[in-house]
């Protein structure tokens, strides 16, 4: 940092007029800058403080029992909120395990298969998925996806899976083995995974890029097939990035509000059947919010609200951690682990990366 | 497949290792397929259904009476200019300042500090933003408004633009900087006049970036400004917003109504999509140029 020359006391020159005079607009521009940049940090706080305080009648009210009641009754006033939990949970769940294998595909076959003219446009689509409104995934789902599950998906897993023991509780479908349209926990799921694979992809993508190229001209050089290589060289060292992005997805289809509101189907039921309506934290909160004129109903979708980011934050922090492991790991340095952490801020927040797209030479 | 071939080196493999191989690297291109049908899938459709919802009403009419024919959704487009013009005017000069504390005086903890909140807001769901914001303002204003709206999209933008223009004014040169300074410029001024300027395209795009996640955003603008049906010109008022009347129409029962959603959804991902290819081949451009 350049600072100016401390002045001898009493000078008074032209010059050291100006300088003085122009140290005091440069101290101003600093604090300027600092107040506002520090006001992001107060806006955090503000923000925790409103969901802590507009919720605290909640809070007190129900105690533990508000995530572990069942029954959410406006009317009569009971607030139990373990179907949204219940819902929010399994939606995400099924989210990360039909997206993370192929983002983790879809991130080795650009890094560390495809070379040619493929990559490049690749690369931008998948990004683009990540830019496209929530409310058209929502849209699309409910109108083209959801027919298509109710018609031919769902009935086809429940004669199938649904006959295996054990999990196949999960693919039965509820009431007497009719479909019931209009949405449901497993196509909630399915748009989940399509909105989160671009993340997991991009910061799959970072983690695997910083595996250093020896590791791998070693293995190919003691004669290792490409399978070989990426399973024995690389996934050792992306592993715990490639779970910190598991948990950035995992964050993202946690909040993610209007395409489930659209498709969940909205029912309180809890059971084992993924092809049941069900409800989501961030559903809830949407479709009530204007009928929340009572105190306590308000101070209860603000406690969901507030449930909602202490989890979204818990993830965000350990992502961060995870991904700067694997930079450690392979000992790239502290300043690349905080890169690859960076990247998967921006590109989580920002839709598409600014990061650098070409990576591994 | 010719890289297939390539990679394994002939006759010294067995079978099995060979077939294994084989089978993951088809295994990874199903991954890529699988990943991308939905990205054509989605721009297909609302092609498809959106073109046939356009027509001259869609865009210089308000909505009818439920149920008849024709209409449009003209105070969609106003109030989703309005708003996120409003969070244009909040978020740029908060997060452009904000960068330049953290490139250009960022080396204190506070700065660290500030890196990790703005990380946070990035990933803090965006309905949270809308509660909040409905804690705050609305319910304290007594009224959902297009401010209400604006102010939840500034949540938003805010960390984004920070974050997006700090990398780009960290890519301009030290030399660029060194010489103002030994020139006697004081450093607000060098800053101002040499490395803003400087890295001007790169912070145009963060903006980019932001309106175009900004513009897209359903939840929080339903908790704020709620959606009008009428044009709403007064800041203080219930504004509409595109993502919210598409939101509002898709589940109606009515198919008339349905399909303005889509012919919303296809104005929607025309401008959203060209603001991210934009902002995306610019911020190629940059790095090429400063690399």
């Amino acid at each position: 940092m350049a600072q100016a020359a401390p002045l001898p006391p009493g000078a008074t020159t032209v010059g050291s007029r100006r300088r003085s005079s122009s140290r005091a607009a440069d101290s101003s521009f600093r604090w300027g800058t600092l107040v506002i940049a520090f006001g992001l940090i107060a806006l955090l706080g503000l923000l925790l403080w409103v969901l802590l305080a507009g919720g605290w009648e909640s809070i007190t009210k129900f105690g533990f029992s508000f995530v572990t009641g069942r029954d959410w009754n406006p009317v009569t006033q009971a607030f139990g909120a373990l179907p949204f939990i219940f819902g929010t949970i399994v939606t995400s769940v099924i989210a990360i395990v039909l997206a993370v294998p192929v983002s983790v595909g879809l991130a080795l076959l650009l890094n560390e298969v495809e070379s040619g003219w493929l990559r490049n446009p690749m690369a931008v689509f998948v990004d683009l998925l990540a830019a496209i409104p929530s409310v058209i995934y929502g849209l699309w789902a409910l109108f083209i996806l959801v027919p298509i599950f109710d018609k031919y998906v769902e009935p086809f897993l429940a004669h199938t899976i649904g006959h295996v023991p054990v999990i196949g509780a999960l693919f039965q479908i509820p009431g007497g083995g009719k479909v019931v349209t209009g949405g449901n926990l497993f196509v909630a799921g399915v748009v989940l995974a399509i909105m989160v694979i671009p993340i997991v992809t991009a910061v799959t993508r970072e983690v695997i890029a910083i595996v250093p190229h020896d590791l791998r001209e070693a293995a190919k050089g003691l004669g290792a097939t490409r399978y070989e290589t990426i399973r024995m060289a690389v996934l050792p060292y992306a592993r715990s990035g490639i779970v910190g992005a598991t948990m950035l997805g995992l964050g993202r289809a946690l909040g993610e509000t209007i395409a489930v509101a659209l498709v969940v189907g909205n029912g309180l039921g809890i059971g084992a059947s993924l092809f049941r309506a069900g409800y989501t934290i961030p559903a809830v909160i949407a479709n009530e919010f204007r009928e929340a004129t009572l105190g306590v109903h308000r101070a209860a979708l603000l406690e969901l609200a507030l449930i909602l980011v202490v989890i979204s934050l818990i993830m965000a922090a350990l992502s961060r951690l995870l991904v700067g492991r694997t930079a450690a790991l392979v000992g790239s340095g502290p300043a690349s682990a905080i890169e690859a952490g960076e990247a998967a801020g921006i590109v989580y927040g920002a839709n598409v990366g600014l990061g650098p797209e070409e990576d591994s030479p | 497949m010719i890289a297939v071939e390539r990679s394994v080196p002939p006759r010294t493999l067995s079978t099995r290792r060979r077939v294994k191989d084989r089978a993951f690297t088809v295994g990874l291109w199903v991954a890529g397929v699988l990943a991308l049908i939905p990205l054509f899938a989605i721009v297909g459709y609302t092609l498809v259904r959106g073109l046939s919802a356009l027509n001259v009403a869609f865009f210089t009419q308000t909505p009818t009476v439920p149920g008849l024919p024709g209409g449009g959704i003209k105070q969609s487009f106003i109030g989703t200019a309005i708003i996120v013009g409003m969070a244009i005017l909040f978020a740029v000069p908060l997060g452009i300042l904000t960068a330049i504390y953290l490139s250009e005086y960022g080396n204190t903890r506070l700065a660290g500090a500030v890196r990790f909140v703005a990380e946070i807001l990035l990933s803090t769901p965006s309905i949270v933003a809308g509660a909040f914001i409905w804690a705050l303002v609305v319910v304290r204003m007594g009224s959902f408004s297009a401010v209400a709206g604006a102010i939840a999209l500034t949540v938003l933008m805010w960390p984004i633009i920070a974050r997006a223009t700090e990398e780009v004014l960290r890519l301009v040169s030290t030399e660029l900087r060194e010489g103002a300074l030994a020139l006697g410029v004081p450093r607000w001024k060098m800053i101002l006049r040499i490395v803003v300027p400087t890295a001007g395209a790169g912070i145009f795009t963060a903006v980019m970036l932001a309106v175009a996640r900004g513009l897209g955003e359903t939840a929080p603008i339903l908790l704020t400004a709620l959606g009008n049906d009428f044009v709403n010109t007064n800041p203080l008022q219930p504004t509409d917003a595109v993502p919210l009347r598409i939101y509002n129409y898709a589940q109606s029962a009515i198919i008339s109504l349905n399909s303005l959603a889509w012919g919303g959804a296809l104005i929607l991902l025309l401008v959203v999509l060209s603001l991210s290819i934009t902002a995306r081949v610019l911020s190629d451009r940059q790095q090429r140029r400063t690399r």
